[in-house]
C-alpha cells in the first residue's frame, strides 16, 4: 500500500509545511497562533485562492492560462463602472462580469483548440486584450459607494476569540469544496485529468476534447470573474491596473501544492495549501516589521525552486521503480 | 535541414507589416520620416522607433534563440532589472565604468546560467524553471538597491543610453552590434543548426552527437546576457534603477517580437533578424497609436490583434484552407505526425 502513500506525498508535503510553518509562526509571534490571523489569512488571499483554482483545473488539463490576472482587473472595472456610471444594481453588474469573464475563456479554449495554437501565447493576447479593455473602460481608479457594498463587507460568522469568517473568505471555502467534487467526483474531472495525462490517449477513449478545453478555460475565466467580485468587494473600488502579476502568483501556488505543470496529476486542496502558504509568508513579514518586502518574492521564488525539485525527485523514484507514472 | 525553406518570399510577411506600419504612421504624421542632425547626433521619429525598440530587440535576440531549442525566458524583465540594479548601485558606491560594466553582465551571466543549468541538468521545464527567477529576480534587486531607486550622475554610464556614436543613438549601435556578434556565432557556425536540432527533438538530437546540455546552457547564458545589456540601457538612460519596473512585462513584449517575426513556439526554426524586425514592429505600433492621438489604452489590444493574426496566420489548421505555394511548409508548428497503430485499427 505504498502506492497510496506515494500518490499523497506531494500533498502531505504541503500540508507539513503549512502547518510547521504556522507553528514556527506562532512560537516566534505568542499573538500569530489566533483566531484573528487564521480569519485574516483566509480573507486576504480569498481572490487569490478562487483564482487558483481554476489555474488548477486549467494546468491539469495541460494548459495554463496566463489571463486571470487581467480578467480580475477588468471585472473590477466593468462593476465600478456599470455601478457608479451606469447606475445599475450590484447584482445585475455581478451576473453579467461573471457571464464576461467566462465567455472570454471560452472564446480562449475554442481559440486554443480549433486553432491548435499554444495555450501559453494564447492566454498572453488574452491578457492583453483584457487588460487593454480595462484601460478602454477607463484608467482611473473608480470607487464604489453602493449600500449593498457596505452590507455584504459586514457579512461574517463569528467564531473563537475574535475570529471572523468573511463573505470572501466563506466563497473561497465554497469554491474549494465545488472544485474537489468537480475534479474527484465527475465526468468532466475524469476527462480532465485523461486530457492532461494523455491528449491522444484521452481522444481515443473518446474524451471529448474540444468541449472539455473550452469548458476548462471558461472555468478558469468565470473563477476570475468570481475572484474580480471579491476583489472589489475587499477593495471597493474597481482598477484596471488591479491584480497585476496575480496569474504568476496564481501558477507559483499551483505549484507548491505538488500539481505537475505537465498535467494529468494534482490535487485541488494542494492549491489551497500552496495559496494559504504564500499568504503565510507574506503574514509573517508583516508582523515581524524589520524585514523589507522583497523578502517575500525571494522567500516565495526559493520555496518555488524546493517544490519543484521534490516533484522531480518523486518522479524519478517512481520511474526507477518502473511504476506510477504521472497519473491521478 | 527540411524546415528551413528557402527564398526571401518567407520573410515577407513581417518586413510587408514593418512597412505598412511605417507607411501608416506617415500618414497619420507627414514629418514621419523627417530626420535632423543636431548636435552630432540624429533625431527624428524613425530614429526615435529604432532607438525606443532597441532594449526589446536585444531581448528578442537572446529570447529567439531560447524559443528556437523549445524553451521560454520568462525572467528576462527581472534580469533587466538586477543589472540595472547592480550599476546604478555600484555607480552610485564610486566605482568605475569597466567594473561597472563588468559586474552587470556579470549578474546577467549568472542568471542565464542559473536557468539554463535547472532546464538543461535538472531538467524542469523551462516554463517553470524561469519563472523561479521571474518571482525571485525582482526580490533580488530589491535587495541590491535596498528597495531605493538609486540614482547616478555618472556621464560615462549615461552614455550608453542618451550618448551617440557616428550620429547614431548609443542603444541601436549595440542593439546592431549584438544582433552581428550573435549573427555570427549561430550562422557561421553550426551552432544554429544545432539548435533547432535540440529545438526539434531533444532526445534524438543527443543520440546523434550534440552535447544538448551544453547548447542549452549556452542559449540560457546568451539570453540573460542581452537581458542585462538591455537592463544597462534602460538603467543608462533613465539614469537610475527602479527595481519595481525596470523591465517589467518586457518579456511578454519580448516573446511578441519572436512570434511576430516568424520563430515558431514548438522549437526547431529561428529567424534573429526577423525578431528584432518583430520588435520594431511593435515599437512602431506604439509609437504610431501615440502619434495618431488614440487613447495609449488602445495600445494592449491592438498589440493583442496583432498577435492573434500572425498566430492564425500559423495556425496548423487554418494553412490546411489556403493555398500554399508548391514546396513550402505551413509556418510555425508542425503537425505531429500521427503515430501508427500497429493494432491496426482501421476496419
Amino acid at each position: 500500500m505504498t502506492s497510496a502513500l506515494q500518490r499523497f506525498l506531494p500533498l502531505i508535503v504541503t500540508t507539513a509545511v503549512l502547518v510547521v510553518g504556522f507553528l514556527m509562526c506562532a512560537a516566534q509571534f505568542p499573538n500569530f497562533a489566533s483566531w484573528r490571523v487564521v480569519g485574516n489569512l483566509l480573507t486576504d488571499n480569498a481572490f487569490l485562492g478562487i483564482t487558483a483554482i481554476g489555474m488548477t483545473f486549467v494546468i491539469l488539463s495541460g494548459g495554463i492560462d496566463l489571463s486571470v490576472g487581467a480578467v480580475i482587473g477588468f471585472t473590477t472595472v466593468l462593476l465600478a463602472v456599470l455601478i457608479e456610471h451606469g447606475g445599475w444594481h450590484p447584482l445585475a453588474a455581478f451576473a453579467v462580469a461573471l457571464i464576461a469573464a467566462g465567455g472570454f475563456g471560452a472564446a480562449m479554449g475554442g481559440v486554443i483548440h480549433v486553432f491548435q495554437m499554444p495555450p501559453f501565447i494564447v492566454t498572453l493576447a488574452g491578457m492583453f486584450i483584457a487588460r487593454g479593455l480595462g484601460f478602454v473602460l477607463t484608467t482611473d481608479s473608480v470607487p464604489i459607494n453602493h449600500p449593498l457594498y457596505g452590507e455584504l463587507n459586514d457579512i461574517a460568522l463569528r467564531f473563537g476569540a475574535g475570529g471572523k469568517l468573511s463573505l470572501p473568505a466563506m466563497l473561497m471555502l465554497g469554491v474549494v469544496v465545488a472544485a474537489v467534487v468537480l475534479a474527484h467526483w465527475t465526468r468532466f474531472g475524469a476527462n480532465l485529468y485523461a486530457l492532461g495525462g494523455n491528449r491522444q490517449s484521452a481522444e481515443l477513449m473518446g474524451v471529448p476534447v474540444g468541449r472539455t478545453t473550452v469548458a476548462v478555460y471558461a472555468l478558469s475565466g468565470l473563477l476570475a470573474g468570481l475572484a474580480g467580485i471579491v476583489f472589489s468587494l475587499y477593495t471597493g473600488a474597481g482598477y484596471s491596473l488591479a491584480a497585476t502579476g496575480v496569474e504568476l502568483d496564481t501558477i507559483t501556488a499551483v505549484v507548491i501544492g505538488g500539481t505537475q505543470l505537465t498535467g494529468g496529476y494534482g490535487y485541488v486542496v494542494g492549491t489551497f495549501v500552496g495559496v494559504l502558504i504564500q499568504g503565510l509568508i507574506q503574514t509573517y513579514i508583516t508582523f515581524d516589521g524589520t524585514l523589507s518586502s522583497w523578502w517575500t518574492k525571494i522567500a516565495i521564488g526559493v520555496l518555488l525552486f524546493v517544490f519543484i525539485l521534490l516533484q522531480k525527485g518523486l518522479l524519478t523514484v517512481w520511474a526507477g521503480r518502473g511504476g506510477e507514472p504521472a497519473e491521478a | 535541414m527540411t524546415l528551413s525553406a528557402p527564398g526571401p518570399a518567407r520573410n515577407l510577411p513581417q518586413y510587408g507589416a514593418l512597412v505598412a506600419v511605417l507607411l501608416a504612421n506617415w500618414l497619420l504624421f507627414p514629418d514621419f520620416f523627417a530626420i535632423r542632425l543636431q548636435d552630432g547626433r540624429l533625431f527624428g521619429s524613425l530614429i526615435d522607433v529604432v532607438n525606443r525598440g532597441a532594449p526589446v530587440a536585444l531581448l528578442a535576440i537572446g529570447m529567439t534563440m531560447v524559443i528556437a531549442t523549445r524553451g521560454v525566458d520568462l525572467s528576462v524583465g527581472a534580469v533587466m532589472a538586477i543589472s540595472g540594479a547592480v550599476a546604478a548601485t555600484m555607480t552610485g558606491a564610486g566605482w568605475g565604468l569597466p567594473a561597472v560594466l563588468a559586474a552587470s553582465l556579470a549578474a546577467g551571466l549568472l542568471c542565464g546560467l542559473w536557468n539554463g543549468l535547472l532546464v538543461a541538468v535538472l531538467r524542469i521545464q523551462p516554463i517553470i524553471a524561469t519563472l523561479i527567477l521571474m518571482v525571485a529576480g525582482r526580490g533580488i534587486a530589491q535587495l541590491v538597491t535596498e528597495g531605493q531607486i538609486v540614482t547616478f550622475t555618472s556621464p560615462a554610464l549615461a552614455f550608453i543610453g542618451g550618448g551617440s556614436f557616428l550620429t547614431v543613438p548609443m542603444p541601436v549601435v549595440i542593439t546592431i552590434a549584438l544582433l552581428a556578434v550573435t549573427a555570427l556565432l549561430v550562422r557561421a557556425t553550426a551552432l544554429g543548426l544545432m539548435i533547432e536540432a535540440v529545438g526539434i527533438n531533444r532526445l534524438s538530437s543527443a543520440g546523434a552527437g550534440v552535447n544538448t546540455p551544453v547548447i542549452l546552457v549556452a542559449v540560457y547564458v546568451w539570453c540573460g546576457l542581452c537581458a542585462a545589456v538591455a537592463g544597462l540601457i534602460v538603467t543608462a538612460d533613465i539614469r537610475g534603477a527602479d527595481a519595481n519596473n525596470a523591465g517589467l512585462w518586457l518579456e511578454l513584449d519580448a516573446i511578441l517580437a519572436v512570434v511576430v517575426g516568424g520563430t515558431s513556439l514548438l522549437g526547431g526554426r529561428f529567424g534573429l533578424v526577423l525578431s528584432v524586425v518583430g520588435a520594431l514592429i511593435i515599437q512602431a505600433m506604439n509609437t504610431g497609436i501615440l502619434l495618431s492621438g488614440f487613447k495609449p489604452e488602445f495600445n494592449l489590444i491592438v498589440k493583442a490583434g496583432v498577435l492573434l493574426v500572425v498566430l492564425l496566420l500559423q495556425s496548423p489548421t487554418l494553412t490546411l484552407f489556403l493555398p500554399r505555394p508548391k514546396g513550402a511548409r505551413p509556418m510555425g508548428a508542425v503537425k505531429p505526425p500521427v503515430a501508427p497503430t500497429s493494432g491496426g485499427a482501421k476496419p
